[in-house]
């Protein structure tokens, strides 16, 4: 038994005799709103795409770079917009950016977001009109290069907190995101560029698409049982969406989106769809997790039991010597 | 990465100005269920109404959990199960000695005729050695005092909302008027003037016990010791030593069933010790972006 098989049975176990307070959650669900999900998306769009267009720059594809910083001109100012919308205390958001904190990849991702969405603007002020040459000689590598992390930090942010089906999917997450970032910045382009000049964005989409398929997958094969918040209700039909839209739209770009404009708008907006479907998925399964103790407490007592954990109580030894007999 | 990160070990930047550590010993074995905790953490604090406050049908609760206005939470756990008595020996003597010690270390206070028994027990913030809350928060609101708790600066919180999932126990939530968290701070204002929290000054039968630490925990292990000898066979500390995966806490307490039962963690973790595989797999993801980048363009077709 894997040991998330056996966590698994824990869950299971757990539910026949349930040790809980009255079913209350042990740790508290996100209480980040829409927007964050969202986000998930247009950060790895935005900042998958800076990568494209720098390379495709760098291979004399011009129709092609000129499309791509525009979306990623797109994916960095919308980002930063939904995180603030979503603060509690939006007019307080600079103070993200009071101190650089390593345990916490939302302060590093801050950051990142700051770098990347500066030399996007400059490397898109640039593609679109020529402007500021040297500087972005500078930032335009620098652009594709923190677009990376731009792309995977939010699933190391989900990673660290006690969200039982994150925590535990901390190895995969970031795949996930990887390669649903590199699906989005492949269609988009994909959809607003002549087929001619799309071939990379294709490429992209495609290899993309295969690699969230497979990350996701993945995923569920290392969490077992505590996958089961995936296809529980109410989150199933985003997990299932976005199986089935990004499957689609990878068939229509591969095949006839090379000739058809047409097919390629239609495939990139499935892949695009697929991607941002996939985001829900997993901020919902997450919500879904924290709220029901089974998960919080089966895997818990799992640790204890095969001592990978040691639990945080200690039983007492009685004194004999203190006994009044 | 299984050691803990040095930056935040205390007393850090507080040198020669570190209080002795300060917490709470919340022993629920002598709670009476009278919530005086939660009231006067209400009017010293100045919290307001907790959201779901009103019947619960929870047993005597109506303040449900912790949160951004609920900073006690008195739970109410009614059992069938006889406590002790049932683990005396033989002999007559025994049964005469337990029932003694059963009235003296008050556990028999709670028993009905029918064998039902009532677990009562005031949770609070923690105020972990390792405190994944402070290790998210991305300002810096979350700081560690020279008491070596942890409290929310109001000031400075804008209300990201990351360490309300990072906290092992659901402690903290965003209060919806003011889009900021809020927590115990284990009365920070009243520890600098010499003054014990208003929770623990409160109560009446001191369940909540509030000192130094080493004082704190060496008086629990002679209460569990004591009540353990008296037949509270589940009796445990929880949260008392080093080396659980919060690191101990500030705020520790001896239980008479399994932690999940009062709602409690069994094995809480600081996600922090994961940090390494975390940026890991995320620098790894980056970077297999980066590969699929380039493969994008490898086979060099405009
Ligand atoms: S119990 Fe939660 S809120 Fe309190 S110090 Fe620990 S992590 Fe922070
Ligand atoms: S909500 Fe406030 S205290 Fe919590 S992590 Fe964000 S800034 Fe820090």
């Amino acid at each position: 038994m894997s040991r998330s098989d056996s966590a698994a049975a824990q869950v299971r176990e757990y539910r026949e005799e349930p040790r809980s307070y009255y079913g209350q959650p042990v740790v508290k669900e996100p209480v980040w709103s829409w927007e964050i999900p969202w986000y998930f998306f247009t950060g790895g769009l935005g900042g998958a795409s800076a990568g494209l267009a720098y390379l495709a720059e760098r291979t004399g594809n011009e129709p092609l770079a000129r499309r791509a910083w525009l979306i990623a001109l797109a994916g960095v100012t919308v980002s930063p917009a939904l995180l603030i919308s979503d603060l509690g205390v939006p007019r307080r958001f600079s103070n993200m950016l009071r101190m650089v904190k390593i345990t916490s990849p939302m302060s590093i991702g801050s950051w990142i977001l700051v770098i990347s969405g500066t030399t996007t603007v400059i490397s898109a002020v640039h593609a679109t009109t020529g402007l500021l040459p040297r500087l972005a000689r500078l930032a335009k590598p620098a652009a594709a290069l923190a677009g990376l992390p731009l792309s995977t930090y939010t699933a190391a942010l989900i990673s660290q907190t006690a969200v039982p089906i994150w925590h535990e999917a901390r190895r995969e997450l970031p795949l996930v995101f990887a390669s649903g970032a590199a699906a989005s910045a492949g269609a988009a382009a994909t959809a607003l560029t002549p087929t001619r000049h799309a071939g990379p964005a294709r490429r992209l989409a495609v290899l993309g698409a295969l690699g969230e398929l497979a990350a996701v997958q993945l995923m569920e094969k290392r969490l077992g049982g505590l996958a089961d918040p995936y296809h529980r209700e109410g989150v199933e039909r985003y997990t299932r969406a976005a199986r089935v839209l990004t499957a689609l739209g990878a068939v229509a770009i591969a095949g006839p989106a090379r000739r058809d404009r047409r097919a390629a708008v239609a495939g990139g907006a499935l892949v695009l769809a697929g991607a941002v479907c996939e985001r829900w998925s997993v901020f919902k399964a997450g919500a879904l997790s924290a709220r029901d103790p089974a998960y919080t407490v089966g895997p818990q007592r799992e640790r204890i039991r095969t001592r990978r954990g040691r639990g945080a109580s200690r039983r007492g030894t009685p004194d004999a010597a203190s006994r009044p007999l | 990465m299984s050691e803990p990160l040095e930056i935040n070990v205390w007393p850090g930047s507080y040198g020669a100005a570190a209080k002795p550590r300060m917490g709470f010993f919340t022993d629920t074995s002598i709670c009476i269920g009278c919530k005086a905790c939660e009231v006067a953490c209400k009017e010293w604090n100045q919290i307001p109404a907790s959201p779901q406050q009103g019947f619960t049908g929870h047993s005597y609760d109506n303040t449900v959990d912790l949160g951004a206005d609920t900073w006690r939470h008195v739970a109410f756990i009614e059992q069938r199960k006889p406590v002790g008595l049932d683990s005396a020996g033989g002999s007559l003597v025994d049964a005469a000695a337990l029932h003694q010690l059963i009235d003296e270390t008050g556990l028999g206070t709670y028993q009905e005729g029918d064998g039902l028994r009532w677990l009562m027990a005031s949770d609070v913030c923690k105020h972990c050695t390792n405190a994944a809350c402070l290790e998210v928060c991305p300002t810096g609101a979350l700081f560690r005092t020279e008491f070596d708790t942890v409290v929310v600066q109001e000031d400075v919180c804008n209300g990201c909302g990351y360490c309300v999932p990072a906290c092992p126990f659901g402690v903290l939530d965003q209060r919806e008027e003011d889009g900021r968290v809020w927590k115990c701070t284990l009365c920070y204002d009243r520890l600098k003037d010499d003054k014990e929290p208003a929770c623990a000054q409160a109560c009446p039968t001191n369940s909540i016990q509030f000192g130094e630490l080493t004082d704190l925990r060496e008086r629990a292990d002679r209460r569990l010791n004591k009540l353990t000898e008296a037949g509270a066979e589940h009796a445990q500390l929880y949260l008392a030593g080093d080396e659980d995966g919060i690191g101990g806490a500030g705020a520790f307490f001896l239980l008479l069933d399994e932690p999940e039962v009062y709602g409690l963690p069994p094995d809480p973790v600081d996600t922090t010790d994961d940090l390494g595989s975390i940026w890991g797999a995320a620098g790894i993801a980056a970077a297999a972006l980066a590969g699929g980048l380039l493969a994008a363009f490898a086979r060099g077709r405009p």
